[in-house]
Parts: structure tokens; C-alpha cells; sequence
């Protein structure tokens, strides 16, 4: 039996076939007819982002924690350009993601019409591929399409640009495509794996170096059984953090730029670095030539791009480091390696991580670990960016994979909120805490109402030091203490603002127990913004200086 | 002198890049922005239909530095992009053009 639907139509019900349950986006002249054929939809719930930024990165939150292709809409004009940083940002940290804007009639396009721009000129640099759809039949291909793309192989963003005359078009349908679901990857070489597996046999000092490759694989569980077979300390970079609870006796922690030096100095001691989906970025590599430069290399990725990149290595495998890692893990032989355990225990005790006023929680350690102790390894952690996100990322105690969202690439300052809000809607049984600063919660301030209107359990814990601290830190250390454009001479009363905004707020600095205010904020259904001040000399440390290598840590 | 410009000044010798594609608007955008936004300069360009026109060929005249392997492969990517083929820059494709190009 055919149906007449119109473009519009056909799109939602591809993204209803789809699986798609909540989408987030803002509506506009071009993407009307789409809204009017989703508010007939009983099987999608759309959540109403107060900037289509907000709409972008509540459907990464959604993608981060459910590893499935999340949904966000925008209008043409500037509804599409206010979407384009979070798209960008879901590029550099490959969060697939599909975003779906109207255009103007194709009639129109290229006229200047009224909100008309380029958006599949703007987008082709900060997409994984975009389409400008340019009839109704078009959508039943292009549709899974993008959901197969955004999915398959290194997952990234897909965008789709529907103009409106197509999304009004009316055509008959007899069948329905497919779903477009991730393609299997090519699986890696055998005779690969067997060379990396006597690699690694052979190697006196191998550290196994985890990225976010291995969380979007789901892969794990399968990197912890192959560090504990062959006793590999292990490190990760900040989108790989949860991959191996951090206290699991073979974890190093974070690599890099703000690593601990104990972590940084194992890995320039290294002979055989094991980089599984990481693709040696210069935060975690520091200057390249002195990275790990008395090690070999196997690099496995999905990504054969990202092979020999930015280091050459020794063996190169291409495939989900999923099946690699499996196919590894019964070449490999067990191995106690005395020494190299020893060595690592003897850099952890004369070089540790210092986590000063761990226990005091009104300082920046101290409130991170009182946070953490109100929960357990359900919670999803998010952050904005800053100071207070490497904090985080240093003494959180990360657990499980998919538990950590952060905008690592990009490092764009405004995720945090929306991001925490769309981990909320997507699994609304957990708890979902947002560590933000100052300067970033006000970049999608706005949506704190949508947290209110969906009523999202995310709690944020607003780190307050009337700064950009991070800028403020870089203008401490490296531009002579000049400090310009780094600390707010006015700054809004947070509580009253989220309140304003209709959630409830805490201003740690006005009880008497803060573990008591903390405790019972997080405990309390629905969202909530918690302050506390934080003493804006506080520096991140230890920390690599631009251009140096891991080795030169400055800092505590 | 930033790096990229003595990358391209080290450029010993040029190469030819055969670059099979889907025939649609936007596959260009999508194969010469990966080169300037590299600032990766792209000395000739030559595009044509193949066969029934679904698809086509694109043909580029590029200098050879370090970046070279990793434009492949980011090329290869790209959705659209079919298969990329590299040869040295005496390829007849664009010394056959010269006379079309005298100053
Ligand atoms: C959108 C965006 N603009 C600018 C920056 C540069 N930047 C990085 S950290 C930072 C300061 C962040 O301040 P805040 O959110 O208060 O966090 P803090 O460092 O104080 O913890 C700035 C301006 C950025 N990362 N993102």
C-alpha cells in the first residue's frame, strides 16, 4: 500500500524509524513544515533549546552517553550558523550526530533570500559529509545515509540542509528504506596483530595509551583484560578518561599537558607505546620529537588517516580497536614484568599527583571530591571548559566509559550545560553533574530553563573565580602576570539568575556545612545550580608549558 | 618563514593526483578544502564526467612536500571521493594543456 507524504512528513518518520525518541532544535520559517509533521509525531519528544547552540550539544550529551547518532534541528540563516560550533566541536571529538536544518526554497537559494546562508558551504570543513537535499524521494536515501555515516567507522557529525519547497513536496511512498545503521569495519590484519602481540611480548617497558577511540568502539573492558594480561600501565587522554577506572592498580591517569608527572615521566621512559584509538594531539603529546622517543610504536585507529599522522609508527593497524584489541588479547603473552611495575611504583612515590586541600570542600580538589563522594559510578560527569575542567578531569574518580563528557577538541566553553541536559534526557535514571565555571555556564546560560521546562536531574556545580581562569593562569605564568580581559569586574548573581531561570540554587559559600548542602542539593530530584567561590590564583598544575616537552613539568 | 612556506619552497617536484568522484555540486569544495584550509596549494585543477557522468575525475597538479601522504588520505575519506591514484607530475593530463596556458 503507498501513502502520500510530503517531505516533511517522510523525514520524521525516517527519523521515527530510525529509533530517534528526542531530538533537540529550534523552529523557523524554513523548517516549519518539518515542525508542523513532528508535533503530529507521538514517538518523538522535542525539546525546546533557547539557542540552537544549546539544541547542538544536548544532542551530543545524548550521543556521548548512548554512543547512538542524536538529532538536533535548526531554521536556515542563523539558526544554522548558531549550530555550527557545536558541530564543529562533535567533529573533533567524533560524536556522531545529526543535524537537520531547512533551507530556503530551492527556488530562492542563491538570491540572498531572507535567512538564506551557505550552510552546506559553511558546514564541509567541520562535518564528516553534508547534503543539501534537493527533492522529497532524495530524503528516503539521504536520511539513513546520514545516520549510516554519522555512525560507521570514526562516528562524526552528518549534516542535512532540507529546503523548504522540499520538505512541502508530497510524494507517494511504497517502501521504506532501512534504517541506516554503523557499517562493520574492515577487521585488521592478522598478520599485524601477530607482529604487535611479539612486540609487545618483547617489550621491557610498554605502556598501553588509551583515547576516545576506545570508548566510541566500546572497547573498554576489552583494553582493561589486555592491560592486566600483559601488565600494561596504562594511560589515557582526557576523552579517554573512564576507559579504565582510575584507580585500577595499572592506571597512570591523564597524559599531557596536565597530567601528573609520575604519568609523563613513565611514558619518556617507555619502549613500546601501545596507542589504541588516540590520535596523539599535541595536548597529550607536548613537543612531538620528545614524546615517548625512546619507544616503539603500534597505533591502532579506525581512522587510517590519523596513522603516522603526527608520529610514524612501527606497526600500523587500521580497525575498531574493539575487534583489534580482542584479536591481541589471546597473542599476547601473560607477564608479571617486575621491574617495569617497580620502576612505575617508584615514580608515582618520588613524583605523585598532589591534590592540595583535597579535604577542605570549599577549595577547587576539596568540592570535586565531595561531589564525588555524594555519588557513585552512575553518575555522568560533564564539564564546561577551563580550569576547573582539567580539576575535574585530574581528581574525579572516572570509572566507566561513556560516564565522562567533555569537549576535548575544540575545547568549547558553553558545552557543559546543554551537553549534562541532553545526558539527562537521554538517560533520565541517572544523576548528571555539570562542572562549570563562571565565564562559561553565561555562553548557554539560556538553557538552564530548558533544564527547568524538561525538568532534567542535572545538578551544576558552578566554580566560581570571577575569572576565566585558565586565560588568567596563562597570563600569570607566561605573559609576565599581565592580567587583561581575565577577571570579570561585574558578574551576575548566580543564584538569583537560576532561580530567575525557574531551577532551585545553593550558594555553598552561605552554609555552614558544605558536605551537608552538597549532599542534599545532589540528592534532591530535578536540576539544581550550586555555587561555591574559588580562589582565582589558583593554578592548574602540574601543567607542560606551550612548546615544551611532557618531561619539563612546572607546577607542583 | 612559517612552516608551511618552506614546506612548499622544499617542494622538490611536483605530482599528478587522479581523483575519482561522485559527479555532484559540492565534491570540489569537498576535495579542494582540504587543501586550503591547509594552505596546501593547489597549482592545477582539470575535472571532466566519466562514462554516463555519475562520475567524474578529477585531476590535480599539486607540489610534492611532507603533507602529500596525509591529503591522500584525507582525501580517501571524503564520501564522495571513489579512489585517489598518484603520479609523478610528467603525467600527459596536464603537459598535453600547456599550450593553453602560455602567458
Ligand atoms: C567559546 C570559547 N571561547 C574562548 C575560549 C578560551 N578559553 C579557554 S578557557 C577560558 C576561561 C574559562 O573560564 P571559566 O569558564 O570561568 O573557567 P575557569 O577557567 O575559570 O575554571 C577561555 C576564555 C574557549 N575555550 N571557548
Amino acid at each position: 500500500m503507498t501513502e502520500t507524504l510530503t517531505g516533511a512528513q517522510i523525514t520524521v518518520r525516517l527519523l521515527e524509524r530510525q529509533g530517534i525518541r528526542t531530538v533537540a532544535g529550534i523552529p523557523g520559517g524554513a523548517i516549519l513544515p518539518i515542525y508542523d509533521a513532528l508535533g503530529q509525531s507521538t514517538a518523538i519528544h522535542h525539546v525546546l533549546a533557547r539557542h540552537e547552540q544549546g539544541a547542538g550539544f544536548m544532542a551530543q550529551g545524548m550521543a556521548r552517553v548512548s554512543g547512538q547518532p542524536a538529532v538536533c534541528l535548526a531554521s536556515s540563516g542563523p539558526g544554522a550558523t548558531n549550530l555550527l560550533t557545536a558541530i564543529a566541536d562533535a567533529k573533533l571529538d567524533s560524536i556522531p550526530l545529526v543535524a537537520i536544518t531547512g533551507q530556503v526554497p530551492r527556488a530562492m537559494i542563491g538570491t540572498d533570500a531572507f535567512q538564506e546562508v551557505d550552510t552546506y558551504g559553511l558546514t564541509i570543513p567541520i562535518t564528516k559529509h553534508n547534503f543539501l537535499v534537493t527533492s522529497a524521494e532524495e530524503l528516503l536515501e539521504v536520511i539513513p545515509r546520514a545516520f549510516q555515516i554519522a555512525a560507521s567507522g570514526r562516528p562524526g557529525p552528518v549534516l542535512v540542509d532540507i529546503p523548504k519547497d522540499v520538505q512541502t513536496q508530497a510524494i507517494e511512498i511504497g517502501e521504506w528504506p532501512e534504517p541506516g545503521r554503523a557499517l562493520p569495519a574492515p577487521a585488521a590484519d592478522p598478520a599485524l596483530i601477530e607482529q604487535a602481540a611479539a612486540m609487545i611480548n618483547a617489550a621491557e617497558r610498554p605502556i598501553l595509551y588509551l583515547g576516545g577511540g576506545v570508548v566510541h568502539s566500546g572497547a573498554a573492558s576489552a583494553a582493561v583484560d589486555l592491560a592486566e594480561k600483559a601488565n600494561l600501565p596504562t594511560v589515557m587522554t582526557l576523552m579517554a578518561l573512564g576507559a579504565m577506572p582510575v584507580d585500577h592498580p595499572l592506571s597512570l591517569g591523564m597524559l599531557g599537558m596536565h597530567g601528573a608527572r609520575y604519568t609523563n615521566l613513565a611514558l619518556d621512559e617507555c619502549d613500546l607505546l601501545i596507542a589504541v584509538g588516540a590520535r596523539f594531539d599535541d595536548r597529550a603529546t607536548g613537543k612531538v620529537a620528545a614524546f615517548c622517543s625512546k619507544a616503539k610504536i603500534i597505533h591502532i585507529d579506525i581512522d587510517p588517516a590519523e596513522l603516522d599522522k603526527i608520529k610514524t609508527a612501527h606497526i600500523s593497524i587500521t580497525a575498531d580497536v574493539s575487534d583489534a584489541l580482542h584479536q591481541l588479547l589471546p597473542a599476547v603473552a601473560k607477564n608479571d614484568r617486575k621491574n617495569w611495575g617497580d620502576r612505575i611504583t617508584a615514580l608515582q612515590a618520588e613524583f605523585p599527583f598532589q591534590m592540595p586541600g583535597a579535604d577542605d570542600p570549599r577549595s577547587h580538589f576539596g568540592l570535586i571530591r565531595t561531589v564525588a563522594a555524594c555519588l557513585d559510578n552512575d553518575a555522568i560527569i560533564a564539564t564546561d571548559v577551563g580550569q576547573h575542567q582539567m580539576w575535574v578531569a585530574q581528581a574525579y574518580p572516572l570509572r566507566r566509559p561513556r560516564q565522562w563528557l567533555t569537549s576535548g577538541g575544540l575545547g568549547t566553553m558553553g558545552f557543559g550545560v546543554p551537553a549534562a541536559i541532553g545526558a539527562a534526557l537521554a538517560e533520565p535514571q541517572r544523576t548528571v553533574v555539570c562542572f562549570t565555571g563562571d565565564g562559561s555556564i553565561l555562553m548557554n546560560i539560556q538553557e538552564l530553563v530548558t533544564a527547568a521546562e524538561e525538568n532534567v536531574n542535572v545538578k551544576i556545580v558552578l566554580m566560581d573565580n570571577a575569572s576565566l581562569g585558565l586565560v588568567h593562569q596563562q597570563q600569570t605564568l607566561f605573559y609576565g602576570e599581565r592580567l587583561f580581559a581575565s577577571q570579570f569586574k561585574a558578574s551576575p548573581d548566580f543564584i538569583k539568575v537560576a532561580q530567575g531561570f525557574g531551577i532551585a540554587a545553593v550558594d555553598l559559600d552561605a552554609v555552614a556545612n558544605p558536605c551537608a548542602a552538597l549532599m542534599e542539593a545532589i540528592a534532591r530530584p530535578g536540576p539544581c545550580l550550586i555555587r561555591a567561590s574559588i580562589d582565582a590564583e589558583q593554578k592548574v598544575y602540574p601543567m607542560v608549558p606551550p612548546g615544551a616537552a611532557n618531561r619539563d613539568m612546572i607546577g607542583a | 618563514m612559517n612552516a608551511i612556506n618552506r614546506n612548499e619552497l622544499d617542494a622538490l617536484n611536483r605530482a599528478v593526483l587522479e581523483i575519482d568522484v561522485n559527479n555532484h555540486p559540492g565534491v570540489m569544495s569537498h576535495v579542494i578544502g582540504l587543501f586550503s584550509r591547509r594552505t596546501y596549494n593547489v597549482e592545477g585543477i582539470l575535472c571532466l564526467p566519466v562514462g554516463d557522468g555519475r562520475q567524474s575525475r578529477i585531476w590535480l597538479l599539486v607540489n610534492e612536500d611532507q603533507r602529500l601522504p596525509q591529503m591522500i588520505k584525507q582525501a580517501q575519506k571524503l564520501e564522495d571521493v571513489i579512489a585517489v591514484r598518484r603520479h609523478n607530475a610528467n603525467h600527459a593530463v596536464f603537459s598535453e594543456l600547456e599550450s593553453f596556458f602560455q602567458a
